[in-house]
């Protein structure tokens, strides 16, 4: 399985060796630190950037694959791959690092050291995440990261960062034990099938070949742990709460890092466990929770619109557009799946971006309260034009990245749900609203407080910054197919895994007539895939 | 019959720990007030050659003394754990003893025997025996306890401790003297023949009930606990790291040795009552730790808790539930020595600093230290990559492997509420700045070699386990 290819390995850990070099140096000499961990985190993109080069269109499955025996006593294996989903997910996470390293540049003065670290130890965590396919090593990544961003919340955090860094970790954790408890499951059940492990692609094939019976409440049980856990991540819309916290007491640094990558984890994990491990359960609880979805892309944007806060503002619009995600995979469709796949990256650079902005204003006005801001494109006519452009991207603009996105999403929704396209489009005209209305308090209207008139428009570090982010904002908008094309292969293999909800409720009436149905399922995907390719 | 001479190599490590022990107690007299860490070092040296000694037992596996003691795998490891857990609190005790003016010969000495005890209790396979070593342990830890004499709340936990101890020994003994009447033996292959020809009646199942409150008092299981914050919170704090994870670890294994092996027919039996004892130790030491201020009641409750997650993995009755047993006891003996020796640590004289808010500040004053710390809470809390959190795996995939979901779904959600309080004293030591001045804490050699030595074991526990697993599970197979 394994043709000696390290790639993977490298990537994932080169940020923890990077962070064993950081503590050797002095925690005074602040200058080689930021620029120690930046040079890290480029030369991490710049071999990040590799994968792609390797990356085959053709392979549905997974590339790069590392397979080696980690705990042989619980059959435990460190099995790493990347296929078209997390290939990019694992590109937008190393991107974003080097950019929130940049926005800390002069804005972090206490345990300068720590926080570098703290973020080196972060992207390992969230580049293993995406790289795992043992459940185990997947959990192990999963919450191995969280700690990094509890301290980055609890300590460089400001307003009541400890209530948010708890909130965070608790209600994640609630989340992810539930998942061990699932996944224990699963590996108990592959014991019963007389192949007792914990990887995930193994596990899939039993499932789908009939070597593990899964009964229906089981399967149901399971799903819920699973689903459980990323809706806290994603957030879907009850589960939501310890967002806007997290986000706002956050350094711009973690608001970017969270909203940009954090959160793309919940959707994630559906994609990657959720739907092929429990395929009918999946197909069964989509309308509730493309419905819970749509509630949250509406309601999230009602509340984003009276916040009087900037900050919290951007945070509920990621409740918003995480919805429209959650919507887009729910529907099984190769079109909305594939938006909702390029609106995670969407979504995490355009938002990253606006909490770049966000940082931006807070380090020269040190508030996020619209009614202390107001007039700021007076004084700082760029800062605010590369806002107005964040904002535009947001609330997808067409030729901009967030158009593609939401706009497959909607096309692929509307074909098999017309009502759940049309309330979801609210959700896309709203955003307008709050965005819009948000750069008007922030950059326009009379200057009311003194304090405006005279700010320092963007150094060039900031404007470094924000440049690349509408570089890369631009370039998705008008090259989407680069990258959508690299996802078409996994999308149909997984929508093929995955079937069609027909052919579940047909089993579920005929039990006899299952084995036929495995027929007719990959049929119907190939029908599906057709279609989806004019 | 063997002869008598490979019967004492069997029982080695105990001839050692107690030789070392009376050697201890006889030099101690002719030494000096201001010399008496010699005598600790002397015990320290004790463990060691007990350690080593124990490949010489390994040497000469099987049943000694007609079938009153056995050396085989389980026994071994439970002996690496309890040796090794003494050998470490007496590195941690030298500074704290200077500290609080009571270093003597005889708390080293002592804690040799008790460690003696713990090694038979282990090692036991007949029911007076166990009697024997869990005196011997207990009754050496009740002087230990009460160590400080001149502090009151020292001499109340100790009093408290040496009651209630009494009490649950008094049961185990009447339990034995149950099952002996129903079973006309106190061996427990014996027992387990009887009870597979005869069931097991009434009398058994009172007498394997009074045994368990006699073990469970030991385990700190549930409704046995109470005892449990006071004599921790009150006993030197080196002797608390003992208390928790020393004795803990030498009844469960005498328990597993009891309920697996001469009741082990009568598992249905049992079962319910571990799984009852199981949910209430969790939720009680739980939900009482998270209203704690005092971290060390608050690691108190959390030994409970844990006592809790081990029960999960015992009611599994199976080979992989013993490995998951034994496992989880090696890593919380790591993590939970090195944190009660950090708490010794930053107590500095008389215990002065004990509650969450005085660790304030500790992650910027002290970082190592905190760091250190952080580590034990987050293996406590069961983050992956820590012991803590490979050994409640284990304990809750073997339960779930014998389909009891619904104790592990407790478990698992009780794991979080942990979480809670673990992270309370993260919270003050990193994200809270200290509104006291910190006294320098100069860290002498063998405390700084204790935290290493621990901090290690708790990360290798967490990330290359096969070792300790397998070697886990060849102890669960011997254990037949």
């Amino acid at each position: 399985m394994a043709d000696h290819n390290y790639l993977l390995t490298v990537i994932t850990f080169f940020p923890l060796m990077g962070t064993f070099t950081l503590l050797l140096l002095s925690g005074d000499d602040h200058v080689w630190i930021r620029r120690f961990t930046l040079f890290a985190s480029v030369i991490e993109f710049i071999m990040s950037l590799f994968l792609l080069r390797g990356f085959s269109l053709a392979d549905g499955g997974y590339q790069f694959e590392e397979f080696y025996a980690w705990i042989p006593s619980l059959h435990i294996h460190y099995h790493m791959g990347v296929d078209g989903i997390s290939l990019f997910l694992i590109l937008l996470t190393t991107f974003l690092t080097p950019l929130a390293i940049l926005c800390s540049w002069n804005s972090i003065h206490e345990h300068v050291k720590e926080f570098f670290a703290m973020l080196l130890v972060l992207e390992m965590g969230m580049v293993g995440v995406f790289c795992a396919l043992d459940l185990f090593l997947f959990f192990v990544f999963w919450e191995v990261m969280l700690i990094p961003m509890y301290f980055l919340i609890g300590i460089w955090g400001h307003g009541r960062k400890v209530y948010a860094a708890l909130k965070f970790i608790l209600y994640t954790m609630l989340g992810s034990i539930l998942m061990l408890v699932g996944i224990l499951w699963l590996f108990h059940l592959s014991g019963v099938a007389g192949n007792p492990t914990f990887d995930l692609p193994t596990i899939v094939s039993m499932l789908h070949n009939g070597q593990i019976s899964l009964p229906w409440h089981s399967e149901i049980l399971l799903f819920l742990a699973f689903i459980l856990a990323f809706a806290i991540k994603v957030p879907v819309f009850p589960l939501h709460t310890w967002l806007p916290d997290a986000h706002t007491e956050a350094p711009t640094a973690g608001s970017v890092i969270l909203a940009g990558v954090l959160l793309k984890m919940g959707t994630y994990g559906m994609l990657r466990f959720c739907l092929p491990l429990f395929p009918e359960a999946s197909h069964r609880a989509a309308p509730m929770i493309a419905v819970l979805a749509i509630i949250g892309i509406i309601y999230a944007a009602l509340v984003a619109m009276v916040q009087t806060n900037l900050k919290r503002l951007v945070a509920y619009t990621s409740v918003s557009h995480l919805g429209f995600v959650v919507l887009g995979i729910f529907v099984f469709n190769p079109t909305a799946m594939e938006g909702a796949i390029y609106q995670m990256l969407n979504h995490g650079v355009s938002t990253g971006m606006l909490f770049l902005v966000c940082g931006m204003i807070y380090d020269r006005r040190h508030t996020y309260e619209f009614s202390e801001l107001g007039g700021l494109a007076k004084s700082m006519p760029v800062l605010c034009a590369f806002f107005l452009f964040a904002c535009l991207s947001s609330l997808a603009l067409p030729l901009l990245n967030g158009f593609i996105g939401e706009f497959m999403i909607l096309i692929g929704t509307f074909e098999h749900h017309e009502a759940w396209a049309i309330w979801a489009a609210t959700g896309a005209i709203l955003s307008a609203v709050y965005l819009l209305w948000a750069y008007q308090r922030t950059a326009l209207e009379k200057i009311t407080v003194a304090k405006n008139e005279n700010l320092p428009d963007a150094t060039p570090r900031e404007r470094l910054i924000l440049i690349t982010a509408s570089v890369v904002i631009v370039f998705m908008g008008v090259a989407s197919p680069l990258f959508t094309h690299r996802m078409d292969a996994t999308t149909h293999a997984l929508l093929q895994q995955v079937g069609n909800p027909a052919s579940y409720t047909a089993r579920h009436v005929a039990p006899q007539a299952a084995q036929p149905m495995q027929h007719d399922l990959a049929l119907r995907s190939v029908t599906l895939e057709r279609r989806a390719q004019p | 019959m063997f002869p008598p001479l490979q019967d004492l190599y069997r029982i080695a490590p105990e001839l050692v720990l107690c030789a070392f022990g009376m050697l201890v107690m006889l030099i101690d007299p002719f030494v000096p007030a201001t010399r008496k860490r010699s005598m600790g070092w002397l015990a320290f040296a004790g463990t060691l050659v007990a350690l080593a000694s124990l490949r010489w037992a390994a040497l000469n596996q099987g049943s000694a003394y007609s079938g009153l003691f056995r050396v085989d795998m389980f026994s071994l490891f439970v002996h690496a754990i309890v040796i090794g857990v003494s050998a470490l609190a007496i590195l941690g005790s030298f500074d704290y003893l200077d500290r609080e003016n009571i270093q003597r010969g005889e708390y080293y000495a002592l804690i040799l025997f008790a460690t003696a005890g713990m090694g038979i209790l282990a090692g036991s396979t007949e029911l007076i025996t166990a009697f024997v070593g869990l005196e011997m342990s207990s009754i050496s830890t009740y002087i230990l306890v009460g160590f400080r004499r001149t502090v009151l709340k020292s001499n109340e936990s100790s009093l408290k401790y040496f009651l209630l101890g009494s009490f649950a020994t008094a049961f185990f003994l009447y339990g034995i003297a149950l099952t002996y009447g129903a079973t006309r033996s106190t061996r427990f292959d014996v027992v387990n023949q009887a009870i597979a020809a005869h069931g097991a009646g009434p009398l058994l199942i009172l007498g394997l009930g009074l045994i368990f409150v006699g073990l469970g008092f030991k385990v700190v299981a549930a409704p046995f606990q109470i005892y449990t914050p006071d004599v921790y919170e009150g006993a030197p704090t080196p002797v608390t790291a003992i208390l928790a994870c020393g004795p803990k670890a030498a009844a469960f294994a005498v328990m597993l040795r009891i309920f697996y092996s001469a009741f082990g027919s009568a598992s249905h039996v049992w079962f319910w009552a571990i799984w009852v004892s199981a949910i209430l130790t969790m939720c009680i030491g739980n939900f009482a730790a998270l209203v704690q201020t005092n971290v060390k009641r608050l690691l108190a409750y959390s030994s409970i808790a844990h006592a809790g997650y081990i029960l999960v993995a015992f009611a599994a009755a199976s080979e992989i539930g013993v490995a998951a047993v034994l496992f989880y006891l090696a890593a919380y003996a790591a993590m939970t020595l090195g944190a009660f020796l950090i708490v010794a640590h930053v107590g500095g004289t008389n215990e002065q600093r004990l509650n969450i808010e005085d660790y304030a500040g500790l992650g910027t004053k002290h970082p190592w230290i905190a760091a250190c710390f952080a580590l034990f809470l987050f293996s406590l809390l069961g983050l992956p990559a820590t012991g803590g959190f490979l050994g409640k795996l284990y304990a809750f995939q073997s339960a779930l492997d014998q389909r009891i979901v619904w104790l592990v779904v407790i478990a698992a959600v009780n794991s979080v509420i942990g979480a809670y309080y673990y992270l309370k004293v993260v919270v003050a030591m990193y994200f809270h700045e200290s509104n006291k001045e910190w006294a320098p804490m100069p860290m002498r050699a063998p405390m700084f070699v204790v935290l290493l030595l621990t901090a290690i074991a708790t990360i290798y526990f967490g990330v290359l386990p096969n070792r300790l697993m397998e070697l886990a599970i060849a102890s669960a197979r011997s254990l037949r």
